[in-house]
């Protein structure tokens, strides 16, 4: 995981952070709640929204950097409007899970992990999306596409950019 | 079943996480378009997986004077032959028939052979309607709990029905629920696993899914037993749809009375939160789901104390998974012996499973425990894919491991299992063919934990590292003699040096793929040969020229041109620019490609 310091220093608004902080005031065990909301609100978890939940919790910013890196649904970078989830679980992997992020890789022409230079899609592979049946399936935001070859991948793709 | 209130036509559309994804909500919108401009008297009803996942879209339709039958396979397309056919003309379209009440149908045998406890009602209700759940005696269990029974009365039946827990390890849930409500305390906690991690299992995704009353139910019924006002749902965060039916479940259970202060009138008060899960496969472990909800790094921690006496915020906690929560209102309401009467001796009442990979008919079954794996594989999910031959299956995911042809009669039960050197686990099948390449599959798992190992332990942060970069050698045609003993070495220090059950189970998937296919990892490692043609730097894609027409669709297919050649003349793979995809492979209808391993490889090689 990268240091959140290499990171270009971008301006936040806190206003929405403020509103998340109120609502979780005062309730234990809220950091993860907390993260995803933030999360939610910038696409992904800037520094100076860290130090803020810090301060505000009255929790160390080693704490909550802790337990920002440890989660895989946390993000320190920015991404994509749309994030493509590849499935990777048993079912997909053995249904050919890896030529579907080649052709995802081949079309978005980046690699996996990374996020287009128009940053209108970031390219991830992930555990298991729980569609077994259907692998291998990918999910772009909140829809899960199943049954899919690498040219069905494309496909949706190029439907998806229209 | 038609509607018995009012005798009217019924459509159910299963809208489960699967059928959404294979088109339902489309289909759904589809029929409640039609009915709306046509005005027609037809009740339209989501319900959640009906199970036969490899059909999806499925659509229920209840015409009265006729048997409810269930299709598969629907398309918006085909609505109107629904319609025209099936409602108007009274004809049951036995092309898309996947069943039908007292019909016979060539796959009935997927529903015959279940007994159906946990999935009571996956695809008879719609989950967001508490109406639903209580028409089918929801929250008659509570109720009997309350009004009837002591928390100790409760304890004994939950004994006496010999449940022991989904989650994989097989603890008795009984007995855990007795030494919660010994442990002293005026504040405690009910925690519900629903953080399914395991690649390859969606049991527990299904059920908060399709029925997340009945988990509701059985957290309240454990509350009322170990003495607890509060339960915790966590809940996998890629889980949308599955929390958004929890959500629902808890308001409508609050505004009934069912949740919430004073239940029923009686002196019990107790409440439901959920807590989202945020990728982390280790906060399966009951500690490390507790640091979690705690809002710390989701590490385990040495037990004991066990959570009974020491768990959430320190207090006594009782943690079961999904699907235990899920049998317990059954148990009550039809007794302990009921249940006991199903299963083994030492495994009770069913077990559902996630069937996937390379089998027909994918989808959610729940069978008696003691059903030899043969006949959850064949004859309820209708045998392999394409009629290919059997090799593994693999249960219980990455704590889990690959059993044989050679022991299909293994009985579904947890010791019968464990003997194999595979568990139970939360119930993920997954079906493996003569295309699978069991050295991949091990290093597919190894790769799993050691990305999820919370780094705690060192031998399972780095014994797994080391066990996966083995494996990628060994795949990539680049092992060497002493391999295997190394693996095996790393394997029992890993799983005797790990503090959870992450670590001690890691090594599982490669020590079963080394007990029953050994030889797949000594040709890998001597011949550098892939058995199962899978490894892509062990093979090469070569055309048949007797076969091939130059029809030119595996010079399309292929993603990196490395196909030459013209309309009617025999095409050509070059193996530098090939990069093993097995795009062409898959296209060409003629098998004219074919995949080379090992020595033929380099025959070819001296041929080409």
């Amino acid at each position: 995981m990268e240091a959140v310091d290499t990171q270009p220093v971008e301006t936040i608004d806190f206003a929405p952070l403020e509103k998340v902080l109120k609502k979780f005031a005062g309730k234990k065990g809220a950091v993860i709640p907390l993260l995803q909301e933030t999360q939610k609100i910038y696409g992904f978890l800037p520094r100076e929204a860290l130090l803020r939940i810090a301060e505000a919790t009255n929790t160390e910013a080693s704490h909550i950097y802790g337990v920002a890196t440890f989660y895989s649904q946390f993000r320190l970078k920015p991404v994509g409007k749309h994030i493509i989830r590849v499935c990777h679980g048993t079912a997909c992997h053995v249904g050919g899970a890896e030529r579907i992020t080649e052709a995802c890789e081949e079309h978005l022409g980046v690699a996996d992990g990374e996020t287009t230079e128009d940053r209108q899609f970031t390219l991830e592979s992930v555990a298991c999306l729980g569609c077994c049946s259907l692998a291998p399936v990918m999910m772009i935001d909140d829809t899960t596409y199943g049954r899919l070859t690498d040219r069905e991948a494309k496909k949706v793709l190029t439907h998806f950019k229209k | 079943m038609v509607n018995p209130q009012n005798g009217k036509v019924k459509i159910l559309v299963g809208m489960g996480s699967c059928g959404i994804a294979a088109g339902a909500a489309d289909v759904y919108h589809a029929l409640e378009n039609k009915i709306e401009i046509e005005n027609l008297d037809i009740e339209l009803e989501k319900t959640a997986c009906i199970g036969a996942c490899y059909r999806e879209p499925l659509v229920e339709v209840r015409v009265p004077g006729l048997p409810a039958v269930i299709y598969g396979d629907i398309t918006v397309k085909r609505i109107r032959d629904i319609f025209e056919k099936h409602i108007q003309n009274k004809e049951i379209i036995s092309e898309w028939l996947l069943k039908g009440d007292n019909l016979q149908t060539s796959e009935d045998e997927l529903f015959r052979k279940q007994v159906r406890i946990v999935l009571r009602n996956a695809g008879q209700i719609n989950p967001e309607r508490i109406e639903d759940y209580v028409a089918r005696d929801g929250y008659k269990a509570i109720r009997r709990v309350l009004m009837e029974m002591k928390p100790e009365d409760v304890i004994n039946e939950i004994k006496a029905s010999g449940i022991r827990g989904r989650g994989g390890a097989g603890f008795p849930t009984g007995l855990k629920w007795q030494f919660a409500r010994q442990s002293q305390s005026n504040e405690k906690y009910i925690i519900c696993n629903g953080d399914e991690g395991d690649p390859g299992a969606f049991m527990d995704r299904s059920v908060m899914e399709g029925d997340p009353h009945s988990v509701l139910e059985g957290m309240m019924i454990g509350g009322y037993a170990i003495g607890a006002k509060e339960g915790v749902i966590y809940v996998r965060a890629e889980y949308p749809l599955a929390i958004q039916h929890l959500e629902t479940a808890i308001r409508q259970a609050k505004k009934k009375g069912f949740l919430g202060k004073r239940i029923l009138g009686t002196s019990f008060s107790f409440d439901i939160s959920l807590k989202l899960g945020a990728g982390a496969f280790v906060c399966g472990e009951e500690t490390a789901l507790i640091a979690s909800v705690e809002g710390k790094r989701g590490m385990p921690r040495l037990r004991p104390p066990f959570p009974a006496a020491q768990g959430l915020w320190n207090k006594p906690t009782n943690i079961n998974n999904v699907e235990t929560y899920a049998n317990v209102p059954w148990i009550i309401l039809n007794g302990s012996d009921a249940f006991a009467r199903l299963g083994t001796e030492k495994s009770k009442g069913t077990k559902v499973f996630a069937l996937a990979g390379k089998i027909k008919r994918g989808g959610m079954v729940e069978v008696p425990m003691g059903m030899p794996l043969r006949d959850v594989i064949f004859e309820i999910g209708g045998g392999i894919k394409n009629d290919r031959e059997f090799k593994a299956v693999q249960l219980g995911g990455p704590s889990g491991g690959c059993v044989p042809a050679s022991l299909l009669d293994t009985p579904v039960d947890y010791e019968s299992l464990n003997q194999t050197g595979a568990i139970m686990g939360s119930g993920g099948m997954v079906v493996m063919d003569d295309r699978t390449c069991m050295v991949d599959v091990a290093k597919f798992f190894l790769h799993f934990t050691q990305e999820e190992s919370c780094g705690k332990c060192t031998f399972c942060r780095l014994g797994t590292k080391r066990m996966l970069e083995i494996l990628e050698r060994i795949t990539e045609g680049k092992g060497e003699e002493g391999d295997i003993e190394k693996l095996e070495l790393l394997a029992e220090n890993i799983k005797k040096n790990s503090l959870c059950g992450l670590g001690q189970t890691a090594p599982n998937p490669v020590l079963t793929t080394l007990k029953y296919f050994r030889e797949e990892y000594e040709a890998h490692i001597h011949y550098k040969k892939c058995p199962a043609k899978s490894c892509r730097e062990l093979i090469t894609y070569r055309v048949i020229p007797d076969n091939c027409t130059g029809c030119m669709v595996c010079l399309r297919a292929c993603p990196v041109n490395a196909i030459t050649g013209a309309k009617k003349e025999i095409h050509r793979i070059d193996p530098e620019t090939c990069t093993r995809c097995g795009a062409c492979y898959d296209s060409c209808r003629f098998d004219a490609i074919e995949i080379l391993t090992g020595e033929e490889e380099e025959v070819a090689g001296e041929i080409a």
